[in-house]
């Protein structure tokens, strides 16, 4: 989103190639993009126009500040209380983090199946259970909480007893 | 400037800079491509310009019109191309989201236009950023059979895919040098090893990406490229193994196709049910019906006559675009092949199937005349070495090797040999 653009080192030579070249590129892609977004809001334009903007709105100004907001909540607590940040001197923050994001990612991507959004068109087309789901993503997100603690509890234990470990 | 995110100091996150950027976006360049030419394909695969019929976007033009005639080997190819298509889309949606979050700063760039180029720059990003999410987010839900949107999903996953590459292609060409010097200012393998303790901003770059104020760092590059990492595994290993299907289907906790059946002839997936497609109990009665143009000889055929007829048997899987499959199976039927020389017709006949389904899509397809003279290429009247059952499309279904699940119609009622090059528009 920012300039200024790049441009081929075969062109790169004067000021008016540096500023029409990608001009010209943009303005090239457009006729493509204008060709298919024809075709593409022919069905129902303001549908997919909302489905298409609203697709990067909901992600930047609705999804983004939730994760951010969240994340620096965290982070702000722990900075002031620094007694709660560390096990034994180990921090465990992305401990929280990384299985939060990997399970909350699984919870988005699979959400139609987990919260059974779609369960009559599963069922009719699939003729299986739309049950599953919900206890699957539990015991996933179980599992995945427990990994990343047992690796904390491994860190915390080198920490704690340093002279095994360069024993062993 | 307005405060907040319009003011460079808002971003305080270290991490965040050109070499930490062009990792991701090194990752998305050929996984992106991949994308789009899978997509070309299993659009290609339903052979569109066959016949209208089988066209979902007929209004296409040049976005298609120009695509080859889908070929009937070898047998996996449907099965691996929609098996990437869909399992790689899920494994980039990690990586998306964190090349999105490496720039969201650049959104809130202000003034918001400094000059022409600047300003279409802008627009074509919009259509950068909204397609790839679009495209994403459609694709997703349609596997999950969540239809909450108010247009097709072909016509929207076709035609938005060409608008999100033609923002893509000029995106790469505009950006690659950048991305190219931004990998050389660091190297990936120290980058890998250096923990929390020793990490650091990257150098101030011209697009301001790196924060001017960074707050001290809460996470390694190495970690958070870990966490990203970590969150694309386990959307794989939670996923292909519906793809892969047979005993690795039960390590697909959360794709929709993961539930095992079982062990029996009939216990493997269906994309619609007997039930769904308005499917009644199927008795004796019914005739298959072998018509084609005037000069071709036209019966009807019952299931006893049917199984009179050589047997030829196939092992296939049948994979639908949602990226799921049956995994292999054994196919006893009649060769379509035989079925065209039964009726007449000329070698070159193209092939329309017609299902006795009652509304939904897909209730009939046409083949090519090269699908249909394929060695394996099957009216199928049992499987497993049982007879089908109501939902594998009972009493006859097609399988064609290669071909999309849908194609492969069940419950025919009537085969049309039709002449060889399709009617003018």
């Amino acid at each position: 989103m920012g300039d200024p653009v790049d441009v081929p080192a075969s062109f790169a030579a004067t000021a008016v190639t540096r500023r029409w070249v990608p001009l010209l590129m943009l303005l090239a892609s457009f006729v493509v993009a204008g060709y298919a977004g024809f075709r593409l809001l022919s069905g129902n334009p303001v549908g997919v126009g909302a489905w298409f903007v609203g697709s990067a709105v909901v992600h930047d100004l609705v999804l983004f500040p939730l994760y951010a907001a969240a994340d620096a909540a965290l982070v702000t607590l722990l900075r002031r209380r620094p007694a709660l940040a560390t096990v034994a001197g180990v921090p465990w923050l992305n401990h929280l983090r990384v299985p939060a994001v990997v399970c909350g990612l699984l919870l988005v991507v699979w959400s139609p199946l987990i919260l059974r959004l779609s369960a009559p068109t599963y069922l009719d087309a699939s003729g299986l259970s739309p049950q599953p789901f919900l206890a699957r993503w539990l015991a996933v997100t179980a599992v995945v909480f427990a990994m990343s603690a047992v690796v904390l509890a491994v860190r915390v234990a080198k920490a704690r007893y340093p002279m095994q470990r360069s024993a062993s | 400037m307005p405060p907040g995110p319009f003011r460079a100091g808002f971003w305080r996150s270290p991490l965040r800079g050109p070499w930490f950027t062009a990792v991701l976006g090194a990752a998305l360049l050929p996984g992106i491509t991949l994308m789009f030419l899978t997509g070309l394909a299993s659009y290609a695969a339903y052979n569109p310009n066959l016949a209208p019929g089988n066209d979902t976007t007929p209004d296409k033009g040049l976005l298609g019109s120009w695509l080859p005639t889908w070929p009937a080997s070898p047998s996996w190819l449907y099965w691996v191309n929609q098996g990437v298509h869909v399992t790689l889309g899920l494994v980039l949606i990690p990586i998306v989201l964190a090349k999105l979050w490496s720039v969201l700063p650049k959104l809130f760039d202000w003034p918001p236009v400094r000059s022409v180029t600047h300003l279409v720059e802008r627009v074509s990003l919009l259509l950068l950023v909204g397609g790839a999410v679009f495209e994403l987010v459609t694709g997703v839900m349609n596997i999950q059979y969540f239809y909450a949107w108010p247009f097709s999903f072909y016509q929207a996953h076709y035609y938005g895919a060409w608008v999100f590459m033609s923002a893509f292609v000029v995106h790469v060409a505009l950006r690659m040098r950048r991305m190219g010097t931004a990998l050389r200012a660091r190297s990936l393998r120290t980058e890998l090893r250096t923990p929390l303790s020793a990490t650091t901003p990257e150098e101030p770059d011209p697009d301001q990406l790196v924060s001017p104020d960074p707050a001290p760092p809460t996470i390694s590059r190495r970690g958070a490229l870990g966490m990203v990492t970590a969150s694309s595994l386990a959307l794989f290993g939670l996923s292909v193994g519906q793809t892969i299907g047979g005993p690795a289907r039960s390590t697909a906790l959360l794709a929709p196709r993961g539930q095992d059946l079982g062990e029996g002839p009939a216990d493997f997936q269906v994309n619609k049910t007997a039930a769904a497609a308005g499917i009644g109990p199927v008795d004796d009665s019914w005739r298959l019906e072998l018509t084609g143009s005037a000069n071709l000889v036209a019966m009807s055929l019952s299931r006893a006559q049917l199984l009179a007829l050589p047997q030829h048997t196939a092992r296939l899987s049948i994979a639908c675009v949602e990226g799921w499959s049956t995994g292999l199976q054994t196919w006893i039927g009649v060769r379509l092949a035989d079925l065209a020389a039964l009726a007449g017709a000329p070698p070159d006949a193209r092939l329309f199937v017609e299902s006795l389904q009652r509304g939904g899509g897909f209730g009939s397809a046409t083949l090519s005349a090269r699908q249909v003279a394929a060695r394996d290429a099957l009216l199928a009247l049992r499987v497993n070495g049982a007879d089908l059952t109501a939902d594998h499309g009972f009493p006859a279904r097609v399988v064609v090797p290669a071909l999309p699940g849908v194609h492969n119609t069940k419950w025919v009622t009537r085969l049309t040999f039709l002449p060889a090059s399709p009617p003018p528009p």
